[in-house]
């Protein structure tokens, strides 16, 4: 349990921005296709507005090409009023027919620029609410999935899909949509535009157009293999500063600050290299393009002048066709970009759909019930033949058998590591055995829904658990219909009620992030309020350690021997007390039972327990 | 002052039918100034190109190189911290600012280099081209400019504060989910999944909706400014049509305006982005300053006394206290004591009583208040701190370990230790059979933190790097905790036997661990309590006998 994992919130380094994603270092999807596919499932409750956003793409699209068209007009409508004037006419500009065009293209900009945002508005909507649901779906998901894939993920991972991952999809999902409608009705508008003013500019503009795409691939291609360093080493450097950082004591103590800033200086150097690469080749991508747009800026301008110097086109037309050229390099550049970005999108929607696709939990089908004490429960609980192994080639409890009648105390003996906690995770059903059964009071644990079985038991884990909410609700998680008072009394009885009240705000003070302002054993008192509160018939109990001072421990003690009356309890066992009063000792090592018995009994066979225990006498000290 | 300008017209008009009338080839002439012009535009097209190449050469270059420097700065400072500004900054924070503040400081630098040496300059210029060809349009341009602000500046005023939200629901959301991983068994074990989502949901939705807001506005950024653009072309065609009809301007002037204008405002548009930018970087940037400002509190004399190369390693306490910075009451007051060489003085107490701090005196973490320490009668604040630390073999509380091997772990307290030594720590620290299981022996790597081996072994890894070095000192800090009670007897024979010259101070929390110590220290709320052998201590020694009534049954306190 305490397997977290906590490099999520590591600083990230550079690369989150919402910069140009194309720019990103690349993650490819193993398999692109189905998770494009799926993530289009995902999308079919919007389709109608996603129909309305691409229809709104085009329009705005095809406004913004006209606009260019129409202003032409205005201009040309100007130029052959003066030139009127020049040969000598009175009539000069006709205003009205200019004043018109201006007004037609006024309302044109004004719902172009409209739509923009509507698209924008719309697409918000969907995607924001997308996230929404995935991220519902993989938090629900984790209540789903068994223990047992959580052996081999780590939280990190599995937090960094519900935010990082379902982030970028939604970004990317976001833009590219309206992006590729856009970009591909302006290239085509732009295209007749263009045609329709005069095919021979509209080849030479084409003609420039694989020089674009060439420059564009080129430069994304380097600077995303610097990128890729550069993250790379940012990561070498983020990592060796926090571990230095983590370890600055020993460090200190061992006079090896020169080691560490070595080792600093050589990542440090590494990252400035592919830093300022990655930032300048990508940066070199605004210039070239500058040049080639301009190049053909230039080509046009002559070849356009000397078509109007023969008559064979207007003023206004070369106005229009240069700015045509100008925004059609704008989405070559953008479809050249938005592969990568459906890479990216892809990578992402896999990793959350991955999750999601994970097998869950043996479904259940309860034999009995024990809601509202139909079927009354004692506590006696028997283990039949038990076999189990985390890996089912690694069997670790081998045919193990005990009956434990209710009300008696088992104690769990053995070394770090030894397996005590994977009794406790059988019974409570964390994982089902491989073979054999584990009964209560006759009836098999998988017979009872996993919500009965468990509403039997309480838990009291050395690694306590409290989140971030006040103390009273806190224990109420032991019963989540608990009144106040009910809670409080909880809290006296688990001998918490005392610091409570000396807390500020008492029970109303909100346990902080880290939950570090309360301490260790305090938080122990309060998850023994907690188990009080639920009631159980089984009790789980670790006991605590080394880390609480001595009087909480005293008073952790009695709230536990509160808490042990008239209930079947197994005790993880650091207490010479606890293992000598107990009923049962249950002896591992390396996950499996040695021995099994009394104090007394164990001690006759003269194995590994009367060892364990007799170490613990061993004067050597230091 | 509009005559010239339709004289020009009326000229070129008549020129032209005058040129015609020559029967000269027009579009001859027509052509060579054509390609003149065309060439000229495109060298000026590759000077420009060629500039902003080195524009971003330049300013990656500078940002790269400040950002290396600035690591660097920050790196050796933090080396150089004691406890004391470790425990003001946070490790955390210290992290967070040596990398994320300056990459923030880095990418400000690039783009504030390339944009502040275009924007002013294409601004400025297209003011006086603009200027050039009419002052008459260039009210539009300045309404235009103030507009496009206006908005610019409204947008983010709502958004701004909108941002910080995002950052914290997400935050929020992080914790949650957090909270649901870590505490699986137990949402579980009570059946709690169902409130667990709806906590989820709740904070899921809260963030949907701010993030929601703060898109919605930020996309209307792009229309408003196209629009302003776009009008701002139409009412100068507008107005310029009515000074072309009164001759005061030309049609090529108009559209260069046009073009010229759009600089202008773009240009705008780039400062007003600059200034939104500029206080993230700032706060990063005081961050990262705050750091470097600090001098740390434990200092080495400017000319420290030298300890023999061979010291006996008697440490001695003299009325000792110590107070943290900002402090109400004395963390440590007024201890004294003497450990001596080949003896063991062990100290024990409840969390908080200031075990821990009374050790990092002694290796100067922190400088004691009042009083003083000193070994071999030599007072520890005039040694070096790297001659001090030379002569100590230290276990910290948490077992760090680094990236690397098994043998470079324990290699890092003595940097030449050969195999053998370095082989025999580990057999001392009980470290040398699990080291043997593993299929890579001394080889095997260790992840960063010592992620990959466990508590227990962590533990015997880091006393074996303190064993490796020999040291005169030996300080323990509860370092048998994560021991089996098997492994724990074991380690502390070995260990008897292998340090039993050395001065030995060693925390613990289990009395079997140190109850035949020579002498024990009981410590409760920074203050010594209690100083004796076991067998008085229980006499005398209330608190004492506390924490040994806990741990052990009557006859075995007998």
């Amino acid at each position: 349990m305490t397997k977290e994992n906590r490099r999520y919130d590591r600083p990230r380094g550079m690369g989150r921005g919402r910069g140009p994603a194309a720019m990103m270092p690349g993650m490819k999807a193993k398999d692109f296709k189905g998770s494009i596919k799926k993530l289009i499932a995902h999308l079919s409750p919007f389709k109608y507005k996603i129909l309305i956003v691409m229809i709104l793409a085009a329009l705005s699209s095809v406004f913004s090409i006209l606009g260019p068209r129409i202003l032409a007009q205005a201009t040309n409508e100007i130029f052959t009023g003066i030139m009127n004037m020049v040969a000598g006419s009175t009539v000069g500009i006709n205003f009205t027919r200019v004043g018109q065009i201006l007004l037609l293209l006024l309302g044109l900009y004004l719902i172009s620029s409209l739509f923009t945002y509507m698209q924008g508005f719309i697409m918000t909507g969907i995607s924001t609410q997308v996230s929404y649901n995935l991220q519902n779906s993989i938090a629900q998901k984790i209540n789903r999935l068994p223990l047992k894939y959580f052996d081999t993920v780590t939280h990190g991972d599995v937090l960094s899909r519900i935010t990082n991952d379902v982030d970028t999809l939604t970004n990317t999902l976001n833009q590219s949509i309206t992006q590729i409608i856009t970009s591909v009705t302006i290239m085509a508008g732009v295209l007749i535009m263009m045609l329709s003013i005069s095919w021979s500019m509209t080849l030479v503009a084409l003609g420039i157009l694989p020089m674009t795409i060439i420059l564009v691939l080129f430069t994304v291609r380097k600077s995303q293999k610097y990128f890729r360093a550069q993250q790379e080493y940012l990561g070498h450097l983020n990592g060796h500063i926090e571990e230095m950082y983590g370890g600055h004591v020993v460090i200190k103590a061992f006079n090896r600050e020169d080691l560490a800033t070595q080792k600093f200086e050589e990542y440090n150097e590494e990252l400035y290299n592919s830093g300022w690469k990655s930032q300048f080749i990508s940066g070199l991508m605004m210039p070239m393009m500058h040049f080639v747009s301009n190049f053909g800026y230039v080509i046009i301008c002559i070849l356009g002048a000397f078509l109007t110097t023969r008559g064979r086109m207007t003023v206004g037309g070369i106005q229009a066709f240069i700015q045509y050229v100008r925004q059609f390099t704008q989405p070559v550049t953008q479809i050249a970009n938005i592969t990568n970005v459906l890479q990216q999108t892809a990578a992402a929607a896999e990793r959350v759909f991955e999750f999601l696709e994970e097998e869950e939990e043996k479904p259940e089908e309860p034999k009995v019930t024990i809601s509202n004490e139909k079927l009354p429960i004692e506590g006696n609980v028997e283990f039949s033949h038990v076999h189990f192994g985390y890996d089912p080639d690694k069997i670790i409890i081998k045919d193990f058998s005990a009956v434990i009648k209710k009300g008696q105390k088992i104690a769990l003996v053995g070394p770090t590591g030894a397996g005590k906690t994977t009794i406790v995770k059988l019974l409570m059903r964390f994982y089902d055995v491989n073979d054999g059964a584990i009964l209560i009071d006759g009836h098999d644990i998988r017979d009872f829904s996993r919500d009965d079985l468990r509403s039997l038991m309480g838990m009291v884990l050395q690694d306590t658990w409290l989140y971030n909410d006040t103390i009273m609700e806190n224990i109420r998680y032991g019963r989540l219909d608990a009144t106040d008072e009910e809670v409080i009394a909880a809290a006296k009885a688990a001998q918490a009620d005392h610091f409570i009240r000396a807390l500020p705000d008492s029970y109303h003070m909100v346990i902080n992030e880290e939950a570090s302002n309360v301490s260790q054993g305090q938080k122990q008192l309060l998850t023994i309020a907690r188990a009080i509160l639920s009631d159980p018939k089984i009790l789980i109990l670790d006991e605590a350690t080394s880390s609480v001072d001595t009087r909480t421990e005293i008073l952790i003690q009695r709230a536990m021997d509160n808490l042990m009356k008239g209930r079947t309890s197994f005790v993880i066992a650091h207490r010479l007390s606890t293992i000598r009063n107990a009923d049962l000792i249950l002896c591992l090592d390396n996950g499996d039972i040695v021995e099994q018995g009394t104090h007394e009994e164990l001690l006759k066979l003269n194995g590994f327990y009367s060892k364990l225990y007799y170490s613990q006498f061993d004067r050597a000290s230091v | 002052m509009s005559e010239p300008s339709l004289a020009r017209q009326t000229g070129a008009a008549l020129i032209r039918l005058f040129y015609t009338e020559l029967g000269a080839d027009l579009s001859d002439i027509q052509r060579d100034y054509i390609i003149r012009t065309g060439a000229y535009m495109l060298l000026v097209t590759l000077i420009g190109a060629a500039a902003a190449i080195g524009v971003g050469f330049l300013a990656t270059q500078i940002g790269a190189r400040t950002a290396r420097t600035m690591r660097r700065d920050l790196f050796s400072k933090v080396e150089s911290f004691s406890l004391e500004e470790f425990d003001r900054y946070s490790t955390a924070s210290l992290i967070t600012r040596t990398t994320n503040d300056v990459t923030q400081i880095q990418m400000m630098i690039i783009m504030g280099l390339r944009m502040m040496s275009r924007a002013p300059i294409m601004g400025f210029g297209g003011i006086v081209m603009a200027l050039k060809h009419s002052i008459s349009l260039s009210w539009i341009i300045a309404l235009a400019v103030i507009i496009l602000i206006g908005v610019i500046s409204v947008i983010f005023a709502v958004a701004v504060p909108k941002f910080k939200l995002v950052q914290e629901l997400t935050d929020k959301l992080n914790l949650v989910s957090r909270e649901s991983l870590t505490g699986m068994m137990v949402i579980r074990a009570f059946s709690n999944q169902k409130h667990e989502e709806k906590r989820f949901e709740e904070a899921a939705r809260e963030l949907k909706n701010t993030n929601r807001f703060v898109s919605r506005v930020m996309h209307s950024l792009w229309p408003s400014m196209a629009l302003i653009m776009n009008l701002s072309s139409l009412v100068i065609i507008w107005a310029g049509a009515h000074e072309i009809q009164r001759s005061a301007m030309q049609v090529g002037d108009m559209i260069a305006f046009i073009q010229y204008a759009m600089h202008i405002i773009m240009s705008f548009m780039m400062i007003a982005f600059m200034f939104i930018m500029l206080p993230r970087a700032m706060v990063s940037a005081t961050r990262v300053e705050e750091v470097l400002k600090v001098v740390p509190s434990v200092r080495d004399k400017e000319h420290p006394a030298k300890l023999p190369d061979k010291i006996r390693g008697e440490v001695v306490y003299k009325n000792v206290s110590f107070r943290y910075t900002n402090a109400e009451s004395d963390a440590v007051h007024n201890i004294s004591f003497t450990a001596r060489p080949g003896e063991t003085t062990a100290i024990i107490g409840s969390t908080g009583s200031g075990k821990t701090t009374l050790v990092n005196l002694l290796l100067r973490f922190y400088d004691a208040t009042e009083g003083e320490i000193t070994i071999d009668g030599i007072p520890i604040k005039d040694i070096s701190q790297k001659q001090l630390r030379d002569n100590i073999g230290y276990v910290p509380q948490k077992s760090t370990l680094f990236t690397g091997d098994i043998a470079s772990n324990i290699r890092y307290g003595k940097e030449d230790a050969s195999d053998e030594e370095v082989e025999n720590a580990a057999e001392i620290a009980q470290a040398d059979e699990f080291i043997s299981a593993m299929e890579e022996g001394f080889k095997s790597p260790v992840a960063q933190g010592g992620a990959n081996v466990s508590g227990g072994q962590k533990q015997r890894l880091s006393i074996a790097r303190a064993l490796v070095k020999k040291a005169p000192i030996y300080i323990f800090d509860d370092s048998f905790s994560a021991l089996d009670f098997k492994t724990d007897a074991a380690l502390r024979r070995a260990l008897q036997e292998s340090v039993k010259d050395s001065t030995i101070i060693i925390i613990a929390q289990r009395i079997s661990t140190i109850m035949n110590a020579d002498q024990i220290i009981v410590m409760d709320e920074g203050r010594a309590v209690g100083i004796g052998k076991h067998k008085d201590l229980l006499k005398t020694c209330r608190e004492y006998r506390e924490i040994a009534e806990s741990q052990l049954s009557m006859e075995e306190l007998a």
